[in-house]
């Protein structure tokens, strides 16, 4: 744990916390182009998070302490897990807990709080909402963990550290397991974000929503930590797969001109992929929520496939 | 000049002869012109056989050694009588309105070529080649069965080729497999695939790699064979198409997949020196015998009575060349030839029995003998020789077949008594109302042709008391090589 | 360059075996036709490749005919044939997707540890693509059973096809010439056959829905 590692640590949290928001205002800007429509402002969240931040929070009579604890605890969760994955380098103090299976556990705490939080006022919108969301999880969880096992099996250890340093210092190979998980981890990614094909994360309308249904209740400051940590799970989610698959450009231990090129990199590869996300969110219809369960289906198939070919092709 | 290249050449050059001319007139007697033509040409081939023993020919790509000369003659022979048979036949299904012109040419051309792709299979070296041709074989017979476009034919076609090219393609699988356990040893030139080089040093042939290249043969070559479980495209591509061809699918086609299943077999016992083969051939030639006759109880269209016959006595078979041993192999040899012909012999009394009554059920198929003595003698002794009577081949055959099994595989005999008791009877039940009993039938516009039933079941009935002397030492030449 | 080589063969044939996958899962028939093509592509890939790696100047024939075959020829055959019968979608399949999805993953399983002794055994530098090839064959076999069109069918059998070239260019560097094209003029007989019945089954029936083809069974 040297002070370069803690500044970088710092660094990362404040750079979670900060970036998210643009993340989300960047893809959006860009849905909003290839469509044709004319695009909210770049800054755009952050006006929306201010305005959240200074409006006043209304509670259901019969709200539970979980109803009021379940954003911060959400909010928590988010950016711990955005505080772990190497965004920008790997000596992280916090980098001993970043492992890949407390990464997914740390999603499905978030999920059950705000699912539980969702059913706590007993609207019908919550429940189902709830319901929804447990679906999604359900399967894309084993689909996320095999993904990550895939790579751990390259690597031969699931601490998420160890993987991007192993994924980027190597000399350059070919693994077609990792073709076959990034393809699952795409998938995966989309259906948790609560992105299209899965979800529509602007629709309010009851057939169609997942994500909306569960902060349909919240208002104020709770609204406002609700969204954050929905772009922070963005930013969290975008940040592994960029960690498994293109790895490269993150700082080793004790390099300081490091940090800041890693710094501008990740920055370069958020802007591709909040590109492509809004690419793929602009070519594909949304799909009928009960074909969703195929979609994940598929998707923890091939991440099985991956680690098939893995063990076959014996890649070492 | 190799009389083979004459073997091979006069039916490909009859399928296109006829895939012009073949719903003229003339079209049948040219038909039956190409057939004799190769039938001439293979006993040609048989005498250089005799006289010098295994040939090669055109440099080892292919080879004629006892254990396919027979079957080539044979396949010659039947092929000629077919086409023989199919004169009459096909001018009343004309006349009926159920052939038109272009199917005629169709159902000409695709003959020829079927015989062809048959030769081929049986007289080639390469393996590869083997596969090719069986496949060519199966593509030239499935617009056959589906000529009369019922739904039914159309949906036995489907069947047809949906199943023997899956089975197929496995077989494929099975023939990669042993190309790379050539590699090995052999390295990779051209002779790599030929039998003759592999069967010189199946010994060195990895085991593994060969067990399961067995499996997968046995699966593909097995599934044309009519082998259960693969065997349910069998009675309906048998019964759906017009009659010589269901007799050419039973006679011959199903021959020519156990030529290729025992070639396997040989490599593969050489490679394993284990039992595993024979055991594989065994289990599932039993099931078969077992599975056909009870299917068979329950038939009541005629043709697909005998097309689940024809399984039985596939399965008896495989069961005998499963068992191994000269005896065995023997019989086997022998079974394949009778059934060949008795077989063939059935489909043609049937033929006519069906056109005359203008159905197939059984139930409504009375009194032959009154109206046509010499078909429903005809179906009597064929179903009595393929039931096994004396002194039919069939008896032979399966009395050598029976004693070795009680010999060496004493597990297996009830459910062969069992197995061929229930077919006997059902069989037995079933025709003996078909031939004798009060009918309504007229007799058809043209005469029937019925010297080739007779002709076949002569040589049913003479296989069964004297076996030429060239053709002994050919069976026993070849059980030799498969190995006892 | 020349040690990437079986690597990218590699990636060459999870490819082959990803769009297998995809094939199964798929609901429109167009898109099968689509998936087919690029298996076809991927196939005529590792085939140079191959050739590339081995200084083998069959291999180049081989992609080249599998490339005339696979993936110009068939796909406009079957494209020409699905605009005149009319056939866009395939809505159901016999059992739903996830469960044929779960039976894909046995099937891949079973074909890597049946095939993974014998793939190093073999003394071809893509030898470990058997397991891979075999699946394919068992995917595209089971895909031939779940359907209940005939064109999936058909697909699914040609699709086989592609598995089993591919396991006979990966582990044996190809066969011998004049058995390559003896499979491919019986591959284009059998299209051209199954095309001439799908007019056949669609005359009679009205319909190209395999259950109509279902009268014989024994009862």
């Amino acid at each position: 744990m040297s002070i370069l590692g803690l500044l970088s640590q710092l660094m990362a949290i404040v750079l979670a916390l900060a970036l998210a928001p643009l993340l989300s205002g960047w893809v959006n800007q860009w849905r909003a182009r290839l469509q044709n429509k004319s695009a909210p402002g770049l800054l755009q969240p952050y006006r929306a998070l201010r305005k959240l931040f200074n409006k006043e929070s209304v509670l259901a009579e019969h709200a539970s302490p979980l109803f009021r604890m379940a954003p911060y605890i959400v909010f928590g969760c988010m950016l711990l897990a955005s505080a772990i994955v190497p965004t920008l380098s790997t000596d992280l103090p916090l980098s001993p807990a970043a492992d890949a299976i407390a990464l997914v556990g740390l999603f499905a705490l978030a999920r059950v709080f705000i699912s539980l939080a969702a059913m706590d006022v007993g609207t019908a919108f919550g429940s189902l909402g709830a319901r929804r969301e447990m679906l999604v999880g359900f399967l894309a969880e084993p689909a996320l963990l095999m993904v990550l096992f895939c790579a751990s099996m390259i690597s031969r250890s699931t601490s998420l550290t160890t993987i991007v340093e192993t994924l980027a210092h190597r000399e350059l190979a070919i693994y077609p397991s990792l073709l076959v998980a990034g393809v699952a981890f795409t998938m995966v990614s989309l259906a948790e974000n609560a992105r299209v094909p899965v979800d529509n994360p602007e629709t309010h309308l009851e057939l169609t929503m997942i994500h909306e249904a569960l902060i349909l209740e919240y208002s104020g400051r709770h609204l406002a930590l609700l969204e954050w940590a929905a772009s922070l799970k963005l930013f969290a989610y975008s940040c592994v797969g960029l960690a498994l698959f293109f790895p490269w450009g993150v700082a080793q231990a004790d390099a300081p001109m490091a940090l800041l090129l890693a710094l501008f990199v990740l920055v370069l590869k958020l802007a591709v992929g909040g590109f492509a996300l809004a690419c793929v969110e602009t070519l594909s219809a949304k799909m009928r929520i009960f074909r969703v369960p195929e979609f994940l289906a598929t998707a923890f198939l091939l991440a099985v496939i991956g680690l098939l070919v893995n063990i076959l092709l014996g890649v070492s | 000049m190799n009389a083979l290249y004459f073997v091979l050449g006069f039916p490909l050059l009859g399928s296109a002869v006829l895939a012009f001319t073949g719903h003229r007139d003339f079209a049948r007697n040219v038909n039956v012109g190409f057939s004799l033509a190769t039938f001439i040409a293979a006993c040609v081939l048989t005498a250089q056989i005799i006289a010098f023993g295994p040939v090669f020919v055109l440099g080892q790509q292919f080879f004629v050694d006892p254990l396919n000369m027979f079957l080539v003659t044979l396949t010659a022979f039947v092929g000629l009588t077919t086409a023989l048979f199919s004169r009459p036949y096909m001018r009343v299904e004309q006349d009926r309105g159920k052939m038109t012109p272009p199917r005629m040419r169709l159902y000409h051309g695709m003959y020829q070529l079927f015989s062809f792709t048959m030769l081929l299979a049986l007289t080639t070296n390469n393996l590869g080649i083997l596969w090719v041709a069986m496949e060519a074989a199966t593509l030239t017979t499935v617009l056959l069965v589906s000529v009369y476009r019922t739904s039914a034919s159309l949906e036995a076609a489907w069947k047809y080729f949906i199943l023997c090219g899956v089975g197929i393609a496995q077989a494929l699988f099975g023939t990669v497999l042993l190309y790379m356990a050539a590699e090995k040893v052999l390295g990779s030139q051209g002779a790599t695939l030929l039998w003759t080089s592999l069967d010189a040093v199946k010994t060195q042939l990895d085991p593994s790699i060969v067990t399961l290249a067995f499996a997968f043969l046995l699966i593909g070559y097995g599934a044309k064979v009519g082998m259960v479980p693969l065997h349910s495209w069998l009675p309906d591509a048998h019964a759906e198409g017009p009659t010589p061809v269901s007799a050419v699918l039973s006679g011959l086609l199903l021959n020519v997949a156990m030529y290729a299943v025992l070639r396997c077999k040989v490599l593969t016992d050489g490679a394993l020196q284990q039992p595993l083969a024979g055991q594989l051939m065994m289990g599932f030639g039993l099931l078969s015998v077992v599975v056909a006759s009870f299917f068979l109880s329950r038939q009541k269209d005629v043709k697909r009575m005998f097309s689940y016959s024809s399984i039985e006595h596939m399965g008896l078979i495989t069961f005998a060349f499963g068992m191994g041993g000269p005896i065995a192999n023997f019989a086997g040899l022998l079974h394949m030839t009778v059934h060949s012909l008795v077989k063939s012999a059935i489909f043609y009394t049937v033929g006519h029995a069906t056109q005359k009554a203008g159905t197939q059920v059984m139930g409504d198929i009375r009194g032959l003998i009154k109206v046509n003595p010499t078909v429903g003698w005809g179906l009597m002794l064929g179903v009595m020789a393929i039931l096994g009577m004396p002194p039919f081949g069939v008896f032979a055959s399966e009395f050598l077949i029976l004693t070795t099994a009680m010999r060496e595989q004493p597990w297996a005999t009830p459910f062969l008594f069992l197995a061929l008791g229930v077919a006997f009877a059902s069989v037995l039940i079933r025709v003996l109302p078909m031939v004798f009993g009060e009918t309504s039938l007229k007799p058809l516009a043209h005469p029937p042709a019925l010297l080739p039933v007779f002709i076949h079941l002569g040589f049913g009935l003479m296989l069964g008391l004297y076996i030429p002397p060239y053709l002994n030492t050919w069976y026993v030449q070849a059980a030799h090589m498969l190995g006892g | 360059m020349i040690k990437f080589v079986p690597q990218l063969i590699n990636l060459f044939a999870t490819l082959i075996l990803m769009l297998s996958f995809a094939m199964i899962s798929q609901r429109r028939i167009v898109s099968l036709i689509n998936l087919f093509t690029m298996q076809g592509a991927a196939l005529v890939a590792a085939s140079v490749l191959l050739g590339y790696a081995t200084h083998q100047p069959d291999l180049y024939v081989s992609a080249g005919l599998t490339l005339a075959l696979k993936v110009v020829l068939i796909p406009w055959l079957l494209h020409r044939v699905i605009r005149r019968l009319n056939v866009r979608w395939d809505v159901e399949t016999l059992i739903n997707i996830p469960t044929t999805m779960l039976v894909g993953i046995a099937l891949v399983i079973f074909s890597f540890s049946l095939a993974l002794p014998i793939s190093r055994l073999s003394s071809s530098i893509a030898g470990g693509s058997l397991g891979i090839a075999l699946a394919c064959v068992l995917l595209s076999f089971m895909m031939m059973i779940t359907r209940s069109k005939a064109v999936p069918q058909v697909i699914g059998f040609l699709s086989m096809e592609n598995g089993l070239i591919f396991a006979a260019t990966t582990v044996t560097n190809g066969m011998p010439m004049i058995v390559e094209f003896g499979i491919a003029l019986d591959v284009l007989v059998g299209v051209l056959i199954l095309g001439v019945f799908m007019f056949q089954i669609r005359e009679k029936f009205d319909s190209l829905d395999i259950h109509n083809l279902e009268a014989l069974k024994e009862d």
